[in-house]
């Protein structure tokens, strides 16, 4: 299929979402708002008031009651979305369990932001990276492009037969939500054919009967009994099962995607930058990996053989892609814009310090938390990261394993 | 407003259950009758959600389940949010054709934990939305589920885990929260109480929950013999007596307007039939500390309580007696 003519609109990070919703057929919105993610709710209580979604739009009382909406709207048989940043997401945490452990495919955008205390509306990656053993698969995007075409992946992600697992996609507060870029969107017959309509994989219900997998009064089934320990483990296997295919979907899906769009992600689970000879690599999520790219660039063109490894989907981990795509470095720098306090750096240094260590070769690796509740990232700190990494591998030495980069001393 | 809707004892005996036996709730729980009950009141494509809480545990203990129809369970604070979401869905669904053309009636229950407490936010903005569903608070008046502790529904003087009588605190220091007053506040089109008792009435209410457009309360007395200590064989016993003595008394609000139903308007128009609230409290071990000299003054108080609420309410259904 040859690449759709596309149109090129002024939309910051939350109205590319919105527009990317209003396209892709959703039938239930439930949505609740916090900055920054208010805008997204606003375009879309927009679209409604004008008439240019079938959509049923549910204005709830409280994010707890948006994501459970949207659960059981999805359980009916919906298609449904949400979006939330912050404490909303941590007021949904019972129910961003509940919805995986129903397999109810529900898509949400998470504006990143810093959670409480002290109050912090800007961003930062603590409010998703907590989250991260949810069963949710989890999409970090760089600008606002791709958060349109992510969330637009994400329903056909999410709501594939075998997979049926949430996804969230986390853009950064204020960098993308608030910032005008110019976004090539698709025409809408197009998105709509992409995402298609739901379909129900059969499962046998308690009947015996092979029904659809969906609130059918027609077919009856119970969805989310109470569960012992004589099944409850085996469900959560299922689930960690779904997780181990989910890499493959997101895959197919992006691939189709480019197909009719003309872009790229990586291969949509990882995004290597200058990494076939790269001596010196950072890992990060999200839009930071934009200035990574020009301090990469900088770089290059003096000689110095440096990389980036962009992580764009973190849930489920693509361990052999990281593993691979980090095989010929020597020196790692793993940059966190969230902390696990007292737990020796963050998440993103976590899993990759852990993937690497079953690796045939072991690169130094380090951790720079940085950013927190919106603290600017400029290049001249990615810079120094590199010469630390330089450093490490001159002097054969890590000093400081987790550090704090871009704050007063 | 209502379709006139009759029905005989043997039609309601001869309609399958959708809310089957094989269920796990104790000997003598009203709230499991209270179930089936409301579900004979079903006559179309119905999907149901329930609150955590013992007729969420009791019923669908994996692999086994008592409903007939699609049920689900999500979390305990949110059984009008499940509701809201079912009932977006279908509505959406319908529109775009990709479900029969038929009207489907969105059920939820929950307990009084579940709706007197945390669950309240949720029930209160899906009332204030105006979705199309009934809710059903099934009153057990303490959290069963999790072991007797007290609720925002559990009456004075009750002693339960967490408000036990002891030397010094003779049981819950607090009336009932007037719960489906605060609901009647929304301007929900109709909310009502009824219990198993008076189980025709209970019915009827129920089916006028299902049919009114917009959100219904449906808040039905259910004795809980496990956690009132009361004999298994009294809970419709006590769920006669908890109207007679005018503890819950039964009406509705349709649109707001407040009407006494049949039994309790007997009392009112007779007032000497109405009993003293003692008969009540001492068939129930959870009072039974109040029949000592050291509490015996509560007794006055729940009395003086529940007369100060029965004239209140004589008012709104505007048959104050002078
Ligand atoms: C958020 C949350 N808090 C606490 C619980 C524990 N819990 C489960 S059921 C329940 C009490 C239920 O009481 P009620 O709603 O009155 O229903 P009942 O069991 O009495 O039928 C509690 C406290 C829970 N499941 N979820
Ligand atoms: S504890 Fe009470 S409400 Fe729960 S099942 Fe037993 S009798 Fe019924
Ligand atoms: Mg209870």
């Amino acid at each position: 299929m040859a690449v759709a003519k596309q149109k090129m609109l002024a939309l910051n990070g939350d109205e590319a979402v919105a527009y990317a919703v209003k396209q892709s057929d959703v039938d239930v919105v439930a949505a609740y708002p916090i900055t920054p993610q208010t805008i997204i709710v606003e375009r879309f209580s927009e679209y409604v008031a004008d008439g240019e979604v079938d959509t049923e739009f549910v204005c709830v009382e409280s994010e707890h009651s948006a994501l459970t909406a949207c659960l059981t709207a999805a359980a009916t048989g919906a298609r449904a979305f949400t979006a939330t940043a912050s404490a909303g997401l941590a007021l949904m945490h019972e129910i961003l369990y509940v919805t995986s452990g129903c397999r109810a495919p529900v898509v949400m955008a998470i504006v990143n932001r810093a959670l409480s205390a002290p109050l912090n509306i800007h961003c930062d990656h603590s409010d998703s990276m907590v989250e991260r053993d949810c069963s949710w698969i989890q999409i970090y995007v760089e600008n606002s492009q791709e958060a349109y075409d992510s969330i637009i992946q994400a329903f056909k992600i999410a709501e594939n037969q075998e997979l049926l697992l949430p996804v969230m996609v986390g853009l950064d507060g204020f960098t993308l939500s608030h910032t005008l870029e110019n976004v090539q969107t698709l025409p809408d017959d197009l998105v709509k054919k992409f995402v298609g309509t739901r379909k129900f994989p059969l499962v046998t219900s308690h009947e015996g009967k092979n029904v659809p997998f969906k609130l059918d009064p027609k077919k009856p089934m119970t969805i989310g009994p109470i569960d012992l320990y004589d099944y409850y483990f085996e469900h959560k296997r299922q689930q960690e099962e779904a997780m181990q295919i989910a890499p493959k979907i997101i895959q197919q899906v992006h691939k189709e995607y480019a197909k009719i769009s003309g872009r790229r992600y990586g291969n949509g689970l990882i995004e290597p930058y200058h990494l076939e000879d790269a001596e010196m690599a950072i890992v990060c999520v999200g839009s930071t990996s934009g200035t990574v790219k020009t301090v990469v660039n900088e770089l290059r063109s003096k000689g110095t053989k440096v990389g980036l490894l962009r992580l764009r989907t973190f849930r489920p981990l693509p361990v052999k892609e990281i593993t691979k795509a980090l095989e010929n470095v020597k020196a790692v720098a793993v940059m966190d814009r969230s902390l696990s306090f007292g737990g020796h750096g963050g998440a993103v240094f976590h899993e990759i310090r852990h993937v690497l260590y079953d690796a045939s070769k072991h690169p130094y690796v380090v951790n720079y938390i940085y950013g927190l509740g919106g603290r600017d990232t400029s290049p001249n700190l990615i810079q120094k990261i590199y010469r630390d990494l330089q450093r490490i591998l001159e002097t054969q030495q890590i000093e400081k394993p987790v550090q704090f980069i871009g704050l007063r001393e | 407003m209502f379709s006139e809707w009759k029905f005989a004892a043997k039609d309601i005996a001869e309609k399958p259950d959708l809310f089957t036996s094989g269920h796990r709730a104790c000997a003598g729980c009203a709230s499991a009758t209270v179930l089936r009950l409301i579900m004979k009141a079903t006559m179309g494509p119905t999907i149901v959600t329930t609150a955590t809480g013992c007729m969420e545990v009791a019923s669908t203990i994996y692999p086994y389940t008592s409903w007939k129809i699609p049920w689900i369970h999500t979390a305990f604070e949110n059984a009008a949010a499940n509701a809201s979401g079912i009932e977006a869905a279908l509505k959406i669904l319908k529109k775009k054709g990709r479900i029969p053309q038929e009207q489907v009636d969105v059920i939820a229950f929950a307990g009084d934990g579940g709706t007197y407490d945390i669950g309240i936010q949720a029930l209160s903005g899906a009332v204030e939305r105006g979705h199309d569903f009934l809710y059903v608070l099934y009153d057990n008046e303490a959290y069963m589920n999790t072991g007797i502790q007290r609720s925002g529904g559990t009456p004075l003087g009750a002693s339960t885990t967490t408000s036990p009588a002891g030397t010094v605190m003779p049981g819950k220091l607090e009336p009932k929260k007037p719960i489906t007053e605060i609901i009647v506040a929304h301007n929900i089109p109709y909310a009502a109480t009824a219990s198993p008792y008076y189980w025709r009435d209970l019915i009827a209410k129920a089916r006028k929950g299902i049919e009114v457009n917009g959100p219904a309360f449906l808040h039905v007395f259910a004795p809980c013999p496990r956690g009132w200590r009361s004999d298994i064989s009294k809970s419709i016993e006590l769920s006669c007596l908890a109207v007679e003595t005018c503890v819950f008394p039964l009406w509705e609000a349709i649109n707001g307007e407040y009407q006494l139903s049949a039994p309790s308007k007997a009392i009112a128009l007779k007032p000497e039939r109405k009993k003293p609230v003692r008969e009540y409290l001492q068939m129930q071990g959870r009072f039974r500390h109040l029949f000592t000299p050291k509490f015996e003054k509560v007794i006055d108080e729940i009395q003086r309580i529940t007369d100060e609420r029965w004239q209140r309410l004589l008012k709104k259904c505007s048959m104050a007696l002078n």
